[in-house]
């Protein structure tokens, strides 16, 4: 069946949308005009871009910018999209983890280091994508629920695009989270409730007045934003020399960036971009809040939802949206979900900054913690290429570690007292 | 009991546009029947052809994911509000 969008909302041609050719249900295949719409009128299920890519050559994608605008004719963004004001994000560190692989005994591990981003997290590249639509639909003011990261990129891609915005947060966020977003100008706003309870009054609020004409990344933009996690899956590949890794590590909070890395890889084996391999993906949870990996583990694929206790916020999303396809992509892969406890996080965020110099957020503890423990339980392949994401800065949430790392002595400034304080 | 049921955007083309209307029932169950009854044919969109509540759909009762309660059994006392949300947003 064919939709046409509802009388009164924006609808656009293709051509803005670069190689993007409609929207369809991921549910029943019920298929719509590109415009501001996220679930099927059908069967509620979600909306995902389809395109007509034509022929696209690695020459062309190597000769592109250094930002996830190489991969503009992969994505829903018009021709000319590197020029507008936006905050260009991607194209971040693809680091070889020697010293982390060693302990973990894998031959060959690289970390994706989203921290690497403009405002810090893979938020930015999401975020970008959908500014882009929120300017072709006509949106004068970019919104979203956020666990933290993404009101700080929605803040700072609406600042530097000369949009309004008003984010909605859970008010127990963390201290750097909250400071950061309020920074740039918008309104932030504080909602007592989890991050559930706002993602749903951010639903309420767009079939209202007061919110009708805004453009809500993962709301009303939500097929568009989502696209935007495929472009981590696209550096991989090419930072790889163009060769997908045999197995991934991926964070699961509403579970979106995972099915979007997996449609990335299945996007680049179509196109005869990268070697048409098995690969397997991984999806990692905080224990306090693994509805996924439940499902999971119990055999369901079903996501029942849950009420998140983790000090890992970003993640603590009790009904994952993505859930069931997360369930699809790892059972299909061969892969799996599993999760860690609060003090494995900790133990990850301190492991991969002492062995990798690299310093993530709780989210990546997560990754990182579920990384070493399928590791330990042989549930990795030692010897394949493996790949493991940190989407996010630890200075965003050091109060998760600040009683396990302080100064190892404060002393007077003498050589004395050095030596008496490290004298063993 | 009489309760009011707020409708999402896209099932709002079986309530004329309306965006709050008012139904009847005891348990979520009868709320749902009377508004298909109202409204013929939105109950089809809410539940599957086995009757469940459809995965992609959070229904609240006041503040309570039903989900959390006792799904299409949950109580609606009177006065309560219900609300019948999309549940692909968010992340």
């Amino acid at each position: 069946m064919a939709h046409t969008n509802a009388p009164g909302s924006s609808t656009t041609t293709s051509s803005e949308f670069g190689p993007a050719t409609g929207l369809s249900c991921r549910e029943c295949g019920t298929v719509y005009d590109l415009g501001p719409i996220f679930a099927c009128a059908e069967c509620f299920g979600p909306l995902e871009v389809t395109y007509d890519f034509g022929d696209v050559r690695r020459e062309d994608i190597e000769s592109g910018p250094t930002n996830i605008w190489r991969y503009r004719s992969l994505l829903p963004v018009p021709p000319d999209v590197a020029a507008k004001p936006n905050l260009q994000p991607g194209w971040t560190k693809l680091v070889k983890a020697d010293r982390l692989a060693a302990e973990l005994g894998l031959r060959s591990l690289h970390i994706k280091d989203d921290s690497g981003n403009p405002t810090h997290s893979f938020k930015d590249r999401v975020v970008a994508i959908a500014l882009e639509a929120a300017r072709t639909f006509g949106f004068h003011t970019l919104s979203c629920s956020s666990t933290g990261n993404l009101a700080g990129a929605v803040g700072a891609a609406a600042a530097r695009a000369g949009l309004d915005s008003c984010v909605f947060i859970p008010a127990d966020l963390e201290a750097a989270k909250v400071t950061m977003a309020s920074a740039y100008g918008g309104r932030l706003v504080g909602i007592q409730g989890t991050y559930d309870e706002v993602n749903r009054f951010c639903s309420e609020l767009i079939g209202d007045e007061l919110g009708e004409k805004w453009g809500f990344v993962n709301v009303n933009l939500r097929p568009y934003y989502a696209e935007g996690s495929k472009t981590l899956a696209y550096e991989i590949a090419e930072q790889l020399g163009w060769r997908l890794p045999d197995q991934i590590v991926i964070p699961v909070a509403s579970g979106s960036q995972l099915t979007k890395v997996d449609k990335g890889f299945r996007e680049l084996i179509r196109l005869g971009l990268v070697e048409d391999r098995p690969y397997r993906i991984f999806g990692a949870q905080a224990e306090g809040c693994s509805p996924v990996s439940r499902a999971y583990k119990a055999g369901h694929d079903v996501v029942q939802p849950v009420r998140p206790d983790t000090i890992a916020k970003s993640l603590a999303i009790g009904n994952p949206a993505d859930g069931p396809y997360v369930l699809d992509i790892a059972r299909r892969t061969g892969g799996a979900v599993e999760d860690v406890d609060d003090h494995e996080v900790v133990e990850a965020i301190r492991l991969l900054a002492r062995t990798e110099g690299v310093f993530a957020e709780t989210a990546g503890g997560v990754t990182v913690g579920v990384l070493r423990k399928l590791a330990r339980e042989g549930r990795l392949d030692p010897d394949a290429e493996t790949v493991v994401l940190n989407t996010g800065d630890g200075l965003k949430t050091l109060d998760a570690i600040a009683e396990q790392a302080r100064p190892a002595a404060v002393i007077r400034p003498s050589l004395d007292a050095f030596r008496t304080a490290f004298a063993n | 009991m009489s309760v009011s049921v707020r409708i999402p955007t896209i099932l709002r083309t079986y309530t004329n546009g309306v965006a709050e209307v008012s139904g009847e029932g005891a348990t979520l169950r009868e709320v749902l029947q009377k508004l298909d009854a109202d409204y013929p044919g939105i109950g089809g969109r809410i539940l599957d052809e086995t009757g469940k509540i459809r995965r992609f759909v959070n229904v609240y009762v006041g503040e309570e994911d039903v989900r959390f309660a006792e799904g299409l059994d949950t109580s609606t006392p009177d006065g309560a509000q219900i609300s019948v949300i999309p549940a692909v947003a968010g992340g």
